[in-house]
């Protein structure tokens, strides 16, 4: 198992457990899990997502989470 | 026939005046950068009898086309030195349109210094009233003064800042419920209207309308960019602007590790989830009241990206915390309080200034000792003073150029002495070209790459790697320099660039306004042709390649989290230009 954080942010922060306004909540998945197996693990709708970021860097939905990763969800987003 | 109304401050005279034939479907950025260049001296004081002021609303502004209510202010900037386009969202720009009048100017210098002047404009022509009641009145009481004499009238001014001729000073217009809340922020040009004596411009609003060659055309056009922007999802009624403005940014900037902090040392603000637009849309919803989410900055809009933000007892505070203020008086000064953010804001409105500027130079002073980081009280005190005119209020009122060299500081984030905005070069290459190569100074909104670096709005682009971020940046300012002219509020791109029959009808409603055929070439020839234009007159007024740099910090200090540089040499900067 891998212990990560996870936060979701603007209109998938109906997905956080603790509810929306609950922010980053603690997690722990099973060795080899990808950000889709994350996903599905939540109940965010993969289609839903735009863009992930790990560490402070943008990654991919077949990115295999590892130990202490902290994991930032977002649907599209932008601003000025 | 498209008119001009002229003001000469030296004569005090008005008067309207055919436009020549060059300008013949010109608006927006490509109006006003095309008269400085044929106009204005580049030689001269931007606060001298020389420098000309020029408001041009875009092609389609005063149409029903969504979004469109945008004007271009224009000058030689006080605050760089080059040209200036100042682009703004506002019923003004609709109105100004609707009488008809494709640009208006304010030339030379009146005799008496300490006279104040109101412009009152309409379908006839305009006439200059003296007002010197409104003598370093703030903005807001400025608007309620004009509106209490002028009725239904909409507004541009400048604050006590633009008055004491501060480089920091923007150009004030009301929104559609008469907040001073819109801004031609950047550039300094509120000092360049100071400097003219005219406080205020007043416009009637019963203008007859646009004039449009081929309505039909702009009809299908208007649907097709309508149903882009309500189809998109951060552009549609309860996307990402809509529920939660421009500040939703903060987030992912900050998980992007693009988020400057602390006058740009760190690229991360612990706290930056306590000033997002999640938060701020949160509040506004429990302390109800006056606040509202999803307003307009000008009537038409489909996005409404705009905010009210209430007191905690729920009456109104201010409008509107946007993204690049909640960055620059919040995180970049290590303030987690939307309230001290709001009233920072709300200082900046009432005196005339341009938030970004404001936070980037409190950065500055709060790294030259004027305060600790994180005091939001002393913070406060310190715009206040901007506004009591003293020595200190009017070094911080000039810049974080002028502010650092007061304090000796070193770390001053600016190119061409404008302060950089909410997106740090060192974690997203590409806007630090824009920055860097921008013929208006460091400008987000110059060149967008965020879009795809960030946002993966139009394609994706890594943001760390520096390969190809000259060309990208350089697409980007070209595209934007004719999005400028348009008369569309920048943010329709999100939708476009996703939408090519979004992009189309975009481009079918101007050609439905003026009567042309333009294609998608045609928006980069132009707006290359543009940002030309401007480069010319940067150079005749001695702006060289060695104010397309970066601050020598930023190529020193490696910025946590990434810990990077910024590495995009030089020779490669230059190179944006070769086109
Ligand atoms: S998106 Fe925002 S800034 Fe643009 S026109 Fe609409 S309300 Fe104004």
């Amino acid at each position: 198992m891998a212990q990560i954080k996870v936060n979701l942010f603007a209109n998938l922060r109906r997905f956080n457990p603790g509810g929306p306004e609950a922010g980053e909540f603690p997690l722990e998945v099973e060795e080899g899990s990808t950000l889709s197996d994350l996903f599905r693990e939540l109940g965010v709708p993969k289609e839903e997502v735009k863009i992930v970021f790990v560490n402070n860097l943008r990654r991919q939905k077949d990115y295999v989470l590892q130990e202490g990763d902290r994991v930032g969800i977002f649907p599209p987003v932008a601003g000025g | 026939m498209k008119k001009w109304l002229r003001v000469d401050m030296s004569a005090l005279e008005v008067r309207q005046e055919q436009p020549a034939e060059k300008y013949a479907g010109k608006g927006g950025r490509w109006l006003t950068s095309q008269f400085i260049n044929e106009e204005v001296d580049p030689g001269c004081h931007p606060l001298g009898e020389n420098n000309k002021l020029i408001f041009a609303p875009g092609f389609v502004t005063g149409t029903s086309a969504p979004s469109s209510g945008r004007i271009s202010a224009g000058g030689k900037s006080p605050l760089t030195g080059g040209i200036k386009e100042s682009n703004a969202g506002t019923p003004f720009a609709q109105s100004l349109a609707r009488l008809g009048y494709q640009a208006l100017i304010l030339e030379g210098l009146p005799a008496d210094k300490e006279q104040r002047y109101v412009l009152r404009v309409n379908s006839e022509g305009g006439e200059l009233i003296s007002a010197p009641e409104l003598k370093g009145l703030g903005m807001y009481d400025t608007i309620t003064r004009l509106r209490e004499q002028y009725g239904d009238v909409d507004i541009c001014g400048t604050g006590p800042a633009g008055e004491m001729k501060m480089a920091m000073a923007g150009i004030c217009y009301n929104d559609p419920e008469y907040r001073a809340s819109r801004y031609s922020g950047r550039g300094g040009l509120g000092a360049t209207m100071g400097s003219k004596g005219v406080k205020a411009i007043v416009i009637e609003r019963d203008g007859p309308g646009v004039e449009m060659a081929d309505s039909d055309l702009f009809k299908i056009g208007q649907r097709k960019l309508a149903e882009a922007l309500r189809n998109h999802d951060v552009t549609k009624p309860g996307g990402a602007l809509n529920s939660f403005g421009t500040a939703v940014l903060i987030n992912i900037l900050n998980q992007a590790g693009g988020l400057p902090f602390r006058n740009f040392r760190s690229g991360v603000f612990d706290e930056a989830e306590a000033i997002a637009g999640e938060t701020i849309a949160d509040e506004v919803k429990k302390r109800g009241g006056e606040g509202m989410m999803g307003h307009s900055c000008s009537p038409g809009c489909v996005i409404r990206c705009s905010n009210v933000w209430p007191r905690k007892d729920g009456t109104e505070h201010v409008s509107c915390i946007e993204y690049e203020s909640d960055w620059s008086l919040g995180a970049n000064l290590d303030i987690d309080d939307l309230d001290a953010i709001a009233e920072m804001i709300y200082i900046c409105n009432d005196l005339g200034l341009d938030t970004i500027e404001a936070g980037v130079t409190l950065g500055v002073a709060m790294e030259g000792g004027l305060a600790e980081f994180g005091d939001s009280e002393k913070a406060i005190d310190l715009l206040r003073e901007v506004g009591r005119g003293t020595p200190l209020g009017r070094i911080i009122g000039n810049g974080a150029g002028l502010t650092g060299k007061a304090l000796g500081v070193t770390r001053v984030p600016v190119v061409k002495n404008q302060g950089m905005p909410a997106y740090e070069p060192r974690s997203v290459k590409g806007i630090g070209v824009t920055y860097i190569t921008s013929t208006m100074g460091a400008d987000h909104t110059a060149g967008y790459t965020i879009a795809p670096e960030i946002l993966s709005v139009g394609g994706e682009s890594d943001p760390l790697d520096p390969q190809g971020k000259v060309e990208l940046s350089r697409d980007f300012q070209a595209t934007t320099a004719f999005v400028d002219s348009s008369g569309y509020c920048l943010f329709i791109t999100f939708a476009l660039l996703d939408s090519e029959s979004g992009f189309e009808g975009m481009l079918e409603t101007v050609n439905g306004v003026l009567g042309t055929s333009y294609t998608g070439d045609d928006v980069l020839d132009i707006g290359k042709k543009i940002l030309k234009m401007e480069r010319k007159f940067n150079e005749a007024a001695g702006l060289t390649r060695a104010d397309d740099r970066i601050p020598e910090f930023m190529r020193r200090e490696k910025l946590p989290p990434h810990d990077r540089v910024f590495e995009i040499t030089d020779d490669e900067l230059d190179q944006l230009w070769d086109f």
